[in-house]
């Protein structure tokens, strides 16, 4: 008997001298290249700002950075090898809805906290919800809903969509066509384009919407088909005197790449680094900068966010028990670049918001003038809604 | 005993007709021989016999049954085994385990999926091997093989299924005279012993004149000459094809 | 649709067919005369596409893009002399595994080369506008692509007509024996035609500059566009890659045009199924000869010795007593080990002793993992009923494709079984309302008593280890043999009375059932799956195990299996380029050992 009370005394007290809490982090670096090499900077800022003000709850952080192979199954056995061998005390990560909602599906298994800082699926907080994973960005559907108050305001009457064929394009349509119905009533959906995501056939998906004779175009194309889109779209003349709405095509992931291609005028969702002078995102450019020589991208600030998530958590809950962290995340207050953040204990979704402007081009550079601040919580459909997907 | 009976065999490809009208039957243990000039339908004719095509009209009948028209493994079912121009054997297997596959074959056990092939009718196999001499040689792979040794196992294989009638596409094709003689020998100690009946073609006169008990002349796709080796030698007929033809 | 936007639809379609032509006709070269299937293709194609992009800003587009081309040229031609060479006549198929290493080193070194972001390139000086046709915009550019195919099958077709070099390509694509035999250098000529086959692919990767962004993704959208195209047109056909470039890209236009755009997803692979099934040369195909005594030779199957079998039985032993001394991550991963392992034996029983190579063998996982999921999310069924239940769903699919693959050999058999492992990744990917489309079933846990790492490897090494025996026991059996014999000689085993497509049919439907166990097994062991479990990169895995351990082993696979599936969770973890290294680890190991790892240590120990 002695010798394991012995043993359980020592690894208390080892925790108590300052055993690092350890965050499990897996991603798609791989794949998602573009995205992930500014978030695992914003990570690494996070934790250095963090670890050098004393960590939290008295504990060092320590980030445990794995790739995920980008597929569900790979992602699944990364996730238990940081459970199992690494012994990390939280998961966070993940980038693909369908890697994110396996990792959650793992997560409420084997009973740890999940932060899910990037995937947009609607389900991973509401028909897929558990206990244990929480998700920062705003969803798909808070991303098409902050559009949707500029696209009404506009009183088009034809619209075209054009989205890429998986999950994140079908219900950002399915949100987008059931929020503008409703706040525009007589609206008329004239064509949907659903090209193969990263294969769209550009020219002819131009062409299609052009025989439309849309008044408005929706799309939620992202990366190298955004890019094939817009320039087709220019060249073919698809894009005059259209209104045109994209989901994050103002995220410099995607926007820096189309230079002066840049359409002018589309609104989007997005991140104005330039412009943002709130003095908490003054703050968080400045460091980061400083640090990484480079500015920083939408995935900079998820990553620095997700870590600050854990470890206010941890703060929160004196400690990196599961069931304590789980509960500390739920009603977590705190601060990010994008302003105070609330993690709802509603569905486990933050209210991180995202800024919403239009297009436009200086020289061959493209940025996002007259953007405003979206805030998440303003735009997530009511309790009784989320209450009844979440099923529990 | 008739074995084999050919009856008013005819096939056209389009306006070609390649085999016309061709009659003939062979009898147990004997060897005929199928001669002719190139073009002469002797490959259709073969075909049309083992199967690869099926005739336009007339009667084949294997022991008073008819086999015309029905799929080559059906065939070698009823008793017909056959040995190939080119030689065809399974090459990543040993010598004793080809003739094994033909036992099983024969025994329609390939689809049984737990016992070992190779414990399969290990004794038939050899003896069946020694009868070829081949024995020695049984546990090589068929890859390694020297060509006349292939043709001696693929004799071994045809005999697997106890077959009525051997069917053999030039069978001393490619061999050097003393083993063409070696092999048509084996060859004929085999029909006689095992009651068999051998149908070959055959490009080497001396081969045919030789072993053969019978032959028959093919010419423009019908059957010209019959007779024993003698006759067919003297048949003018023949001796015009073979003599004033240019093409042979 | 207006008739203004049919002509412009239809000339969208020639501008793709055009694309698509280039990087087709360099693969139908090459394997035409090489009999190489280069996976490598699409990565030439974008190392074009980076290099033009690299060079537009320095030398102007127009002299960007004739050195890009040229400089991929120069690489193929290099990599085929210095790597594939070596391979002509290892096993079949082992060039494959070497082009699929190049994949992952040219993916990696662009990453490193260029970085990770997008890079759209400049429009075309010139003809960066639009020019108006039936009252509609069109891009002067893509005129000038429509121009550009014909010029190119033109030049082509002088080269291999009208010159002596050409004249010897065509001997090697028709026989290449007999253009040996008669004194064909055949070292230089498959250097040359390498080269030349690269170009193509980097011409075609510089000249989509203005089109399209270069992103590290393209190389494998590319490759299987590409791969379509030279099957559907016939393998070594270069005008037939032309038409089906054509029948493709306007069939895709017009899917979009109409409405359709759903259906691109998978239209070309309907395409290929389709054209295979009625005519399986291809539209422009000839039945050529096959090539004789190329690759190594398989040596017979022996009977395993009584230390080989004491052997696995100590491994057995071994992977059986491991929860008792160590229960952590260990076991997942070995889970994953197992379930690959059986996957990877199933595939070899039908590649190796049945000799029908396929590249679409995930389908078959998939649909064992989808089959078990479905039972248990829509059915509400127990997890034993549902382990028991999916592999049927797996069989029935290998019976239904099998019936029409076993009527193709060699490559097109390969070809169609990809077509419908994509036509079933794409029903699992869109039928949303079963299959929860690209999300896939999230849910799928083992019961409670099993649902401990401990307990959940046991089930699957019980599991797998009866199937990979069963397997390995079927290799042996009658039905085995007849397997071989149908691979050995289709001829002769047709005249000793062996119905060989129905056996080749039935281990086909064996095998489907066998990959279906393991994918069910997956799906419990990860809680969910997704489509990701029947696409083409599940497939890749299965046949890299089978190459990597060697072919003609029946051990092979397992080793395979097992340092993939290493290779895999080790180096990803430690290493950034993590992909480079694996491609450097498979490149050095089919060079060292071109038998395969098992075939390697079978011949060391058989002297």
């Amino acid at each position: 008997m002695k010798l394991p009370l012995l043993l359980a005394a020592l690894l208390a007290a080892g925790s108590a001298l300052g055993q690092p809490v350890k965050i499990g982090e897996l991603n798609s670096y791989k794949v998602f290249p573009a995205f992930l090499e500014p978030y695992r900077k914003g990570m690494e800022l996070a934790l250095e700002e963090i670890n050098a003000a004393g960590g939290a709850a008295g504990r060092r952080l320590e980030l445990v950075i794995r790739d995920d192979g980008g597929t569900p199954g790979d992602a699944v056995r990364v996730a238990e090898e940081l459970i199992s061998r690494e012994k990390v005390d939280v998961l966070m990560g993940t980038f693909a809805s369908h890697v994110g909602l396996a990792v959650s599906n793992l997560a409420a298994q084997r009973k740890i906290l999940f932060v899910a800082s990037e995937p947009l699926t609607d389900k991973l907080v509401w028909d897929n919800g558990n206990r244990y994973t929480f998700r920062l960005r705003p969803s798909t559907y808070m991303q098409t809903a902050m559009l949707v108050p500029e696209a009404a305001k506009l009183n088009k009457r034809r619209w075209a969509i054009v989205y890429p064929n998986y999950e994140y394009g079908q219900s950002a349509t399915a949100s987008f066509k059931k929020l503008l119905a409703a706040a525009q009533p007589g609206v008329q959906f004239v064509a949907e384009q659903a090209p193969p995501l990263g294969k769209i056939d550009a020219g002819a998906v131009v062409q299609a919407l052009i025989d439309a004779k849309p008044d408005a175009i929706f799309s939620s194309l992202f990366a190298a088909d955004l890019q094939k889109f817009v320039r087709e779209g220019n060249t073919r003349g698809l894009f005059t005197g259209v209104a045109v709405f994209n989901l994050l095509a103002g995220e410099p992931e995607y926007l820096d790449p189309l230079k002066d291609e840049t359409p002018q005028g589309w609104w989007v969702t997005g991140y104005p680094w330039q412009a943002i002078t709130t003095s908490e995102h003054t703050k968080f450019r400045d460091a980061y900068r400083k640090r990484w020589n480079d500015y920083p991208r939408q995935g900079s600030v998820v990553g620095y966010a997700a870590v600050y998530t854990v470890a206010t958590a941890v703060r929160r809950a004196g400690s990196a028990d599961t069931e304590k962290l789980v509960e500390a995340m739920k009603g977590l207050e705190m601060q990010t670049p994008f302003g105070p953040i609330v993690w709802r204990a509603l569905d486990h979704q933050s209210t991180m918001g995202a800024y919403v402007g239009q297009l436009a081009r200086k020289g061959s550079e493209g940025s996002m003038v007259n953007w405003r601040f979206a805030d998440g919580a303003r735009f997530l459909p009511s309790d009784g809604e989320v209450k009844a997907l979440r099923k529990e | 005993m008739t074995v084999l009976a050919v009856k008013d065999l005819s096939k056209s490809f389009g306006a070609v007709h390649a085999v016309h009208g061709v009659s003939f039957s062979l009898a147990a243990g004997e060897l005929l021989a199928m001669i002719g000039p190139n073009g002469a339908g002797k490959s259709t004719c073969f075909n049309l016999l083992n199967g690869q095509l099926a005739p336009d009209a007339g009667a084949i009948e294997l022991d008073g049954r008819s086999i015309a028209g029905l799929a080559p493994r059906d065939i070698w079912h009823l008793g017909v085994g056959r040995t190939f121009q080119i030689t065809a054997t399974f090459g990543s297997m040993s010598v004793r385990e080809n003739v094994q596959v033909a036992l099983l074959s024969h025994r329609r056990r390939l689809w049984s999926l737990l016992p070992l092939a190779a414990r399969h009718g290990c004794a038939e196999a050899d003896a069946l091997l020694a009868r070829v001499g081949m024995l020695e040689q049984a546990e090589r792979p068929c890859a390694l093989l020297a060509y006349g040794d292939l043709k001696r196992v693929e004799l071994a294989v045809a005999l697997a299924s106890r077959p009525r009638l051997l069917l053999m596409d030039e069978p001393t094709a490619g061999m050097a005279p003393a083993e063409r003689d070696a092999l048509m020998r084996l060859t004929t100690a085999l029909a006689r012993d095992e009651n068999v009946a051998v149908l070959f073609t055959e490009h080497d006169m001396d081969v045919v004149f030789t072993h053969a008990d019978r032959v028959i002349v093919l010419a423009g796709g019908a059957l010209i000459a019959e007779g024993t080796p003698q006759a067919v030698r003297a048949d003018t007929r023949v001796r015009e094809i073979y003599l004033g033809g240019a093409d042979d | 649709m207006s008739y203004a936007s049919v002509l412009i639809q239809f000339l969208n379609g020639l501008a793709s067919a055009s694309s698509l032509f280039l990087i087709a006709a360099g693969l139908s070269l090459i394997f035409g005369v090489t009999r190489v299937v280069n996976f490598a293709h699409g990565s030439l194609f974008m190392l074009g596409m980076y290099l033009a992009v690299a060079l537009a800003p320095g030398v102007g587009f127009w002299l960007a893009v004739p050195l890009a081309a040229l400089a991929v040229g120069a690489f193929g031609a290099v990599a085929e002399s210095l790597l594939l060479r070596r391979l002509y006549r290892a096993p079949e198929l082992l060039q494959l595994l070497a082009t699929f290493a190049l994949v992952l080193v040219i993916k990696d070194f662009a990453l490193w080369a260029w970085g990770p972001e997008d890079i759209l390139g400049p429009r075309a000086p010139g003809l960066a506008g639009a020019v108006t046709i039936a009252g509609q915009r069109f891009p002067a550019y893509d005129l000038f692509l429509i121009a550009l195919g014909p010029a190119v099958l033109g030049t082509l077709w002088f080269l291999l007509k009208r010159t002596r070099w050409g004249m010897l390509v065509r001997a090697a694509t028709q026989d290449r024996d007999m253009a040996s035999a008669l004194g064909v250098n055949q070292k230089g000529l498959f250097t040359a035609v390498f080269g030349l086959g690269a170009l193509l692919a980097g011409l075609g990767g510089a000249l989509q500059i203005p089109r399209e962004p270069a992103t590290l993704g393209v190389d494998l959208q590319v490759i299987s566009d590409a791969f379509v195209v030279v099957v559907v047109g016939g393998l070594g056909s270069i005008p037939g890659a032309f038409l089906a470039a054509l029948l493709i890209g306007e069939i895709k236009s017009f899917c979009i045009g109409l409405g359709f755009s759903k259906l691109t997803l998978v239209a070309e692979f309907v395409v290929m199924a389709a054209v295979l099934v009625l005519r399986p040369w291809g539209l422009l195909g000839k039945v050529r000869a096959e090539v004789r005594g190329a690759g190594a030779l398989e040596p017979p199957l022996r009977l395993p010795s009584r230390g080989a079998l004491l052997g696995l039985a100590a491994l057995f032993a071994a992977l059986a007593l491991l929860p008792a001394l160590h229960a952590g991550y260990t076991l997942v991963l070995l889970t994953d080990v197992l379930l690959f392992a059986l996957f990877a034996v199933s595939l070899h029983f039908i590649m190796g002793p049945g000799g029908l190579h396929s590249f679409g063998h995930a389908a078959y996982f998939g649909l064992g993992a989808y089959g078990a999921g479905l039972l248990v999310h829509k059915a509400s069924a127990s997890m034993g009923a549902a382990l028991l239940a999916g592999p049927w769903l797996a069989a029935l699919g290998a019976a239904a494709f099998g019936w029409f693959c076993v009527r193709l050999s060699g490559v097109y058999l390969a070809m169609l079984t990809l077509a419908f492992a994509q036509i079933t990744w794409s029903i699992a990917f869109q039928w949303d309302a079963v299959t929860g489309g690209s999300n896939g079933i999230v849910g799928i846990w083992p019961s409670p008593w099993l649902s401990g790492k401990t307990a959940y490897y046991y089930l699957t090494l019980a599991a797998c280890a009866a199937g990979i025996a069963l397997l390995w026991r079927v290799c042996y059996s009658p039905f085995g043999y007849a397997l071989r014999a149908g691979r050995d000689s289709p001829l002769r085993a047709d005249a000793i009375g062996i119905d060989v497509r129905a056996l080749q049919w039935a281990a086909f439907t064996f095998a489907g059932f066998f990959a279906g166990l393991a994918g069910a097994l997956y799906a419990f062991s990860k809680g969910s799956i997704s489509p990701e479990t029947l696409s083409i990169p599940r497939s890749v895995d299965g046949l890299v195990m089978v190459l990597l351990g060697g072919i003609q082993t029946l051990t092979g696979p397992v080793w395979g299996a097992a340092l993939l599936t290493w290779l895999q969770d080790a180096v990803a973890r430690g290493v950034d380029y993590w992909r480079a290294v694996i491609g450097g680890v498979i490149l050095a190991l089919v060079l060292a050992f071109p038998q395969g790892a098992a075939g390697f240590l079978r011949e060391r120990f058989a002297r």
